[in-house]
This record gives structure tokens, C-alpha cells and sequence, in this order.
């Protein structure tokens, strides 16, 4: 049996997803284990942005399956399944990290700080703003070429690490998994500016570790 | 005229298409004439491209099934 892939545009649930839900809501086993699946590596992911261990993630996300059961005869489809189960699971993480105390590195998503932390080293421009050192060609060009070696795999994830934790929330949820910027706005309660301001900051941070990266190997 | 400094600062403003008509001309007027700026724009893209394909841990299966036992027992 075939599962539909679930593609949304612009936020909103498409038919294919639709009949997802529906058939979750008929009690179809093939159909939630379809979800489960495909959904359990990006939550994950996403708890361990809230809370400190591996276990208590682990906890976070079953507690998200059984909050989206409980919710899914009252989903609307007016946002996508996807960014309804993330929005569902950054609520639990937040409660939780708030019982742990770990909000304090969320406070950037209503203020991101220094306005002036720039995406490219300043160095590396001349005093007119032109590159004194410019960027080459990567040998690794492709994200396929990229992920073949696994000391790139290493060195994005070691940057996405190093990242503050709102930048890592922002990158994480557009460009690892794929949300729209007003899904993310929603799910992180964050305004559409501050959203994009801590987006330019970490994938410029995640490029430069990769650029230094290239340029050693 | 843009510098390469500056348009480093607008890629993703760039990228997210939240430019005016004005705004995205001078960018595109700028990385039209300048090699190292469209090499910039090429590694953010690659670096943007690759983190939407990591590699994405599967689910054990002792949680997968303790799952599919709650759905059996919603379903009542």
C-alpha cells in the first residue's frame, strides 16, 4: 500500500493530505504508521531544541502523538499536518523546558540582539566593500556530493550545535525540514522579521563553517 | 551601486523575496557583474539545499509499536 506524499504550498493542507488525515481519522493502522514514521526524526530533532536530554525528547514526542490523536478529529487542514504536529510539540517542549529552566536562550526570538552581526566576516571585504578574500567554488557543490562524506555531515551538525539556540530553531524548522516562514512564525511564535533576522544569521554561520570546511580538505 | 558587502547582508532578503521591484534589480544588476557574489549566492544555496537533506533518524521500532497500540485503543 502507497501513502500519498503530504505536499503543502504555501501553508495549505493540500488534498493529498486530506485524505491523510481522513484516513487516520477511519482508524487506517497503514496510514498512522505512515505519519509515525516519517514524522519521529524531524520531532525529535525539533524537541532536542527545547529540552537538554535525549530521553526527555523521547518523552516530549509520545506525549505529541497522543496530543495529536486527541486533536485530529478537530483539525481544520488550515495549516499543514506538519507544521499542526510541530506547533502541538513546541508547546509541550516550552511547558517542559520551562519546568526544567531552559527558556532563557529562547528570549532572542522576541529580540534577536546585536544588530550588527554580520553574515560573512568583515575581513574579508576591502574598506570600498568589495571581497578582499572571495569566495571560490566549492568542490562539494551538490547536497549529494556534500552529505556522501560524513565529515560534512559532522561539520553541519557541529555548526547547527554552535548555533544560539533561536537561530538553531529558525534554521532547523525552514531549512532542515522544510516549514514556510509563516509556519515557522506560528509554531515559534516568533514575528515574521525577528524570523527571517535569525534565519540570515545561522545558515550564514552554517555556510561559513562549511566554506572553512572546504577549504581545508 | 550595491556593494559585495552589502549583498552579502541581503541574501536571504533576497532569497525569501521580501525585495521591492527596485531593490532586487540593484542585487541582480550586481551579482550579473560580479563572479565571487554569484559564487557567495551558489554556497548559500548548496549550504540551504544540504540541510534540507540530512539524514533523518528512523523511529525504533519498540516506540513505533507502543504507538500503533494507542491509535488501536483511540480508535474505540
Amino acid at each position: 500500500m502507497t501513502v500519498a506524499q503530504a505536499q503543502t504550498t504555501n501553508g495549505i493542507a493540500s488534498t493529498d493530505e486530506r485524505a491523510l488525515v481522513n484516513r487516520l481519522l477511519a482508524g487506517d493502522e497503514a496510514a498512522f504508521t505512515y505519519v509515525v514514521e516519517r514524522y519521529h526524526g524531524p520531532l525529535i530533532r525539533f524537541a532536542l531544541l527545547f529540552v537538554a536530554t535525549r530521553a526527555v525528547a523521547e518523552e516530549v514526542v509520545q506525549d505529541t502523538w497522543v496530543a495529536v490523536l486527541h486533536g485530529l478529529p478537530a483539525f481544520e487542514g488550515r495549516s499543514a499536518l506538519k507544521s499542526w504536529i510541530f506547533g502541538i510539540l513546541a508547546n509541550r517542549a516550552k511547558t517542559r523546558a520551562v519546568r526544567e529552566k531552559r527558556t532563557i536562550a529562547f528570549s532572542e526570538l522576541s529580540a534577536p540582539g546585536d544588530e550588527d552581526e554580520p553574515a560573512v566576516d568583515p575581513d574579508r571585504f576591502t574598506s570600498a566593500g568589495g571581497w578582499s578574500a572571495p569566495p571560490g567554488r566549492w568542490e562539494q557543490d551538490t547536497p549529494e556530493k556534500l552529505l556522501l562524506h560524513r565529515e560534512s555531515l559532522a561539520v553541519i551538525e557541529k555548526a547547527m550545535a554552535a548555533l544560539p539556540a533561536s537561530q538553531r530553531a529558525v534554521v532547523t524548522l525552514r531549512d532542515v525540514e522544510g516549514l514556510d516562514a509563516a509556519e515557522v512564525c506560528n509554531v515559534l511564535d516568533v514575528s515574521e522579521t525577528n524570523q527571517r533576522v535569525l534565519l540570515h544569521r545561522g545558515r550564514s554561520k552554517v555556510r561559513a563553517a562549511l566554506e572553512r570546511y572546504m577549504a581545508e580538505s | 551601486m550595491l556593494t559585495c558587502k552589502e549583498l552579502a547582508a541581503l541574501v536571504t532578503d533576497y532569497l525569501e523575496g521580501r525585495q521591492s521591484f527596485l531593490e532586487r534589480m540593484r542585487f541582480e544588476l550586481h551579482l550579473g557583474m560580479c563572479r565571487h557574489c554569484r559564487a557567495y549566492l551558489q554556497q548559500m544555496r548548496t549550504t540551504i539545499d544540504t540541510l534540507g537533506n540530512l539524514p533523518e533518524e528512523s523511529i525504533p521500532p519498540e516506540m513505533s509499536k507502543q504507538l500503533l497500540d494507542r491509535f488501536r485503543d483511540w480508535k474505540r
